[in-house]
């Protein structure tokens, strides 16, 4: 009854009285209670309380070592034996005074052969075990040394050996059962207030399809793998990822106390989480860690830790600016190795082993920026301008492993340089902000290099008008083509090159600018060929729907103060989304390829919206040509499928209002008796007044009246 | 006494009942009836108040539109043409609500000036002023005109009061004795009006519940469902013709339905904005609410955005049907002509816009 103390009598008795029992009828002593400290009730976070660690204990012992096989001696050697002992150990830390203690058989007055050493700190007796044990004091004598702590722990073990229980094999839960929906929807989460919800995107019947929800289900963020199998959760514990079939699961936890931001390898193999540590203390240094995580395993495979300078280049970032992510992944889909720059060097690691490539970092002087090739381990390399132009800057390509230079660009004059890879690894522009003559202002140009062809040819493009800005650039996914903005002023151009024009000899030419757009943001179509040209933010969310294939504009559309866009993982759909940047208007649109609002969502503190990204496709490069050549008679059945349930919406609709129109009317029928009934009683509230006509349409006239009043009268004789 | 002054009366003959744009048309599968309303309405800009509009009331008759604002003097209004008939001079605070009686004869105003005030319709002369120790949100007339409701607000540690009153017929014999003071719930009470037969008071407000008194006792006798019921502020509330349902409007983006005696959640109109008005059509099956932005909020919303329309709700079906655009600030006053061919809308902007349905509105199939 410990529980029942905490609280006091007249407490109980008003409980009981609530609970319908009669105390006196209760006989307290009978009660048995479940055995266990949870009263039978299972708490939901037990797996995890045994998971952990067991907690260490202090047992004050932590700086006593133990020394075994010393020279067994008299009495009379004991002294010199002592001060050897404590000449070695001397050495290797401060012993406590009185803290070296030989045991003496007391029946022959001999030594037993081992000694204990206490020492001021557990730090200096670890270290005097790691350096003494071991040590040879003469032929027969080598010293075993062990913590003291230890020697409790080993006698504990059992004799005998028992077989480890080897777990009954569960089953997983069939991650990908969501890629087997018959509608062939895609799933979307979203984030509002407190709530994170995923939704099926049911385009046909134009609404949300709810899937699951859950309440503070995050501290922070959510985010899915890129293939689309686990959504990761953040706490301040850890990160946690979660799936399944039906209801979302949690899969595995990753404990890293408060973790700020994480990062899944591409192949969906590892999850690298991050958190800082201010120092309260503004000379200290600013500690990071990350750790690298096998997502099926949940197994901590490598950590890193560092002050943040050694996370930066310096350059660029700044003193707390860290650019996430940290490590970048490379070797397309395997994540066979991945790489972070430092200074002059670039630190590229393999996950078979989790150590650097050849043992040794990638020195390069001065390097600032780097990016991996999304499909081959190729890395490109950026590093600027040194010695007032003396040395020019540079972009190479590495090959790794083996740190082979592919093919290597100087650059003069230039003050910062950008690169951006298409999704296939085929190409890679680097965009190139040169100086002016005068140096007081700059220019850009691209340098595009064609990876898959031979000796990497390079060409040099320049926009029309070489002063324009560039405010965004966007390579087609999986194609040949890009869009570019460009230009000053509220009103900027777009443009559009294809790397596939001029027959075999393969050149870059434009395809078409489009003048004056309101538009500061480029989102291709997953599938590529569709294009949206948006107008976030100061643009108020104007939205162009371009067919880059037949160059016309599609649709425009506006999401007012739209700040996010993102299309489906098949390119169907776009969703266009008001976040709480502010707090107006927040909400979805869900628009279809071609520029149709199908529906909105109005949901207030809206924080993020994000796809459910999918693998990709196991059809072979010439299967889905043979479907999209034969795309009529693939489309049949899913026409016919369309046709029925737009049917059979509207079906349902009519049905539907009806039966609206029907209660409705029962309601009304109600009211209308009530009112007759009281219809003399409001008679006589209105003392008798006859017409008791609300309702009925009594019709006004309005008259002119015309009223004349005489002000004075004044007489005037005329002449 | 009534002042009459030239009126000020724009008129402007631009089409501005937007139907919906067509792809909300689709929405609502409406291209399958093939038919799409184009609604073109002359509204009439009334300006004659300096401050935002807070109340618009209908006479009977439907030709007198009296309105209220924060620049302490009622105005009357021809319903027809719009021309100012005249004011009300004596309160000294913003004015929150009116109601007219049945005959057109007495019209009672209730304001932040701590009072609620007795008007002769006609002559403008003030009969009789109730003073109260807190501001007067709303006033009601009864059934029969021999009762009034006043509710006062929260103020100064008082609590929020609803206040029976009898008007005598002859202003002479007026006094400020309450017939019944229901010591009100939190917070402020936005509305309180007469139930059917005036047996019963229903008052809505800061605490978002709607609540059914006995106008006898005093005694609550209902309580709205906190779950299905609104969840932040009611601003406004309105009966229907027949008392038998009222609609209320709210700060939580939605407008309900509610049956008078049973208190049941009949309908909910989802908005993307705060509630500050309703009404409901006397003649149609049509609801119209209006609302925007927060005060605070109201510099950062585009006009485009459309915030500030008026938006026509089927009744029973609960679907958008148009919305009619004008005001450039909130919308916080609504009121339906009694004959349902004409409404008005008083905004934020200190404007009251008038508008006759043209004839396409009557024909308007969901």
């Amino acid at each position: 009854m410990a529980a029942a103390t905490a609280l006091s009598m007249p407490e109980i008795e008003n409980k009981a009285m609530n609970l319908g029992i009669d105390l006196s009828t209760i006989d307290l002593d009978k009660i048995v209670l479940p055995p266990g400290d949870d009263f039978g009730i299972k708490s939901d976070d037990e797996d995890i309380l045994h998971e952990e660690e067991a907690p260490e204990f202090e047992t004050g012992y932590g700086n006593v070592i133990v020394v075994d096989n010393l020279p067994v001696v008299s009495p009379e050697k004991f002294a010199k034996l002592e001060g050897v002992i404590r000449k070695i150990y001397s050495q290797t830390g401060v012993i406590k005074e009185g803290g070296l203690w030989m045991p003496v058989n007391p029946d022959t007055n001999m030594t037993l052969g081992y000694c204990f050493i206490e020492f001021n700190t557990a730090q200096e007796a670890k270290e005097a075990k790691e350096k003494t044990d071991g040590y040879k004091l003469d032929k027969s004598h080598i010293f075993v040394v062990d913590m003291f702590d230890d020697i409790e722990r080993y006698m504990n073990v059992p004799d005998e050996w028992t077989p480890a229980e080897i777990k009954p094999y569960e089953a997983g839960d069939h991650l990908q059962h969501w890629l087997t929906d018959e509608k062939a929807r895609d799933q979307f989460v979203i984030r509002a207030g407190t709530v994170t919800e995923i939704f099926w995107n049911d385009a046909r019947q134009l609404r949300p399809d709810p899937v699951y929800q859950r309440q503070y289900w995050t501290d922070s963020f959510v985010q899915w793998s890129p293939l689309g199998t686990y959504l990761a959760t953040v706490h301040r514990q850890g990160a946690a990822v979660w799936g399944g079939k039906s209801t979302f699961n949690r899969i595995h936890r990753f404990p890293h106390n408060q973790v700020k931001h994480i990062d899944f390898s591409p192949g969906e193999r590892f999850l690298v989480t991050y958190s800082s540590q201010e120092p309260s203390n503004p000379r200290d240094t600013h500690r990071v860690v990350l750790n690298i995580f096998d997502l099926r395993t949940g197994k901590l495979m490598r950590d890193f830790k560092g002050s943040v300078d050694d996370f930066t280049t310096g350059g660029s970032g700044g003193l707390s600016g860290i650019s996430w992510p940290i490590f970048k992944w490379g070797g397309g889909k395997e994540d066979k190795y991945f790489a972070r720059i430092g200074k002059n060097a670039i630190y590229v690691y393999e996950t078979e082993t989790f150590i650097l490539v050849d043992k040794k970092s990638y020195k390069v002087d001065n390097v600032v920026d780097f990016s991996w090739s999304p499909t081959d381990s190729i890395l490109a390399l950026f590093v600027p301008e040194l010695g007032g132009g003396n040395q020019p800057a540079r972009v190479s390509l590495v090959q790794m492993p083996g740190k082979v230079e592919l093919r290597q660009k100087n650059l003069f004059s230039v003050s910062d340089c950008k690169m951006y890879w298409q999704s296939n690894g085929e190409y890679l522009a680097v965009k190139v902000d040169r100086y002016t003559k005068t140096k007081k202002s700059t220019y850009t140009g691209f340098e595009l290099f064609r990876i898959k062809e031979r000796d990497i040819p390079i060409e040099v493009l320049e926009l029309d008008n070489k002063n324009d800005k560039i405010i965004a650039f966007a390579w087609e996914p999986k194609g040949h083509r890009f869009a570019v903005i460009h230009g000053d002023g509220p009103r900027p151009d777009v443009s559009f090159y294809s790397m596939k024009t001029g027959g075999i000899t393969a050149r870059v030419s434009k395809l078409t600018t489009l003048k004056a757009k309101q538009a500061n943001a480029l989102y291709w179509s997953p599938a590529g060929r569709f294009i949206v040209l948006a107008g976030l933010k100061g643009f108020n969310g104007q939205l162009e729907f371009y067919n880059v294939d037949d160059l016309e504009t599609m649709a425009t559309g506006e999401h007012f103060m739209c700040t996010d866009i993102e299309w489906d993982p098949t390119g169907r759909y776009v969703a266009t989304a008001v976040t709480s940047v502010h707090e107006m208007e927040n909400g979805f649109h869900i628009w279809s390829f071609n520029g149709k609002l199908l529906y909105r969502i109005p949901k207030d503190h809206f924080f993020q919206f994000q796809w459910r990204p999918r693998p990709p496709s196991l059809l072979s490069p010439e299967k889905e040509e043979e479907i999209s050549r034969n795309l009529r008679k693939y489309s049949k059945k899913y026409e016919a499928e369309d046709q029925d349930v737009s049917l059979a919406l509207s079906e349902q609709d009519r049905k539907k209002r009806r039966a609206l129109q029907e209660e409705w009317e029962t309601w009304t029928a109600r009211w209308k008796q009530h009112h007759e009934e009281e219809r003399e009683l409001r008679l006589q509230l209105r003392d008798g007044e006859p017409s008791d006509d609300e309702g009925s349409q009594e019709q006004y006239e309005a008259k002119e009246v015309e009223a004349e009043e005489v002000l004075d009268v004044h007489e005037e004789i005329v002449d | 006494m009534i002042k009459f002054s030239s009126c000020t009366v724009c008129v402007f003959a631009s089409p501005i009942f937007v139907p919906l744009s067509p792809s909300e048309l689709t929405k609502r599968k409406e291209e399958e009836r093939g038919e799409e309303a184009i609604i073109i309405m002359r509204p009439i800009l009334m300006k004659g108040h300096e401050r935002p509009l807070t109340f618009l009331k209908y006479n009977r008759e439907g030709d007198l539109l009296f309105s209220c604002a924060k620049d302490h003097t009622p105005t009357v209004w021809f319903a027809d043409d719009g021309d100012r008939l005249g004011t009300y001079r004596g309160h000294n605070g913003a004015v929150w609500c009116c109601d007219v009686s049945r005959d057109s004869t007495r019209l009672v105003t209730g304001s932040a000036d701590q009072s609620a005030k007795l008007w002769d319709v006609q002559t403008g002369t003030q009969l009789y002023s109730f003073t109260f120790n807190s501001p007067a949100r709303s006033v009601d007339f009864s059934v029969g005109d021999k009762l009034v409701i006043i509710t006062t607000d929260p103020f100064m540690g008082n609590p929020s009061t609803i206040q029976v009153k009898r008007i005598a017929r002859d202003p002479a014999d007026q006094t400020s004795d309450s017939v019944l003071t229901i010591k009100g719930p939190q917070g402020r009470i936005n509305r309180a009006v007469w139930g059917p037969l005036n047996k019963t008071i229903i008052s809505a407000g800061e605490d978002s519940i709607i609540r059914i008194w006995d106008s006898e006792t005093g005694q609550l006798l209902k309580e709205s469902d906190k779950e299905s019921g609104h969840q932040k502020t009611i601003s406004s509330l309105c009966m229907s013709t027949d008392k038998s349902h009222f609609l209320t409007g709210s700060a939580d983006k939605s407008a309900k339905l509610w049956d008078t005696r049973s208190l049941t959640l009949l309908k909910t109109y989802q908005m993307d904005r705060p509630v500050n008005a309703v009404a409901i059509s006397p003649l149609l099956d049509h609801v119209v609410i209006g609302g925007g932005q927060e005060a605070v909020n109201v510099t950062m919303t585009d006009r485009r955005a459309g915030k500030f329309e008026a938006k026509f709700y089927h009744k029973i079906l609960q679907d958008e049907i148009g919305g009619v655009k004008g005001h450039f600030g909130p919308i916080n006053a609504l009121a339906f002509n009694p004959d349902g061919r004409s409404f008005s809308s008083g905004g934020e902007d200190g404007y009251v816009r008038l508008h006759h349905f043209d004839a396409d509105y009557f024909s308007i199939r969901m």
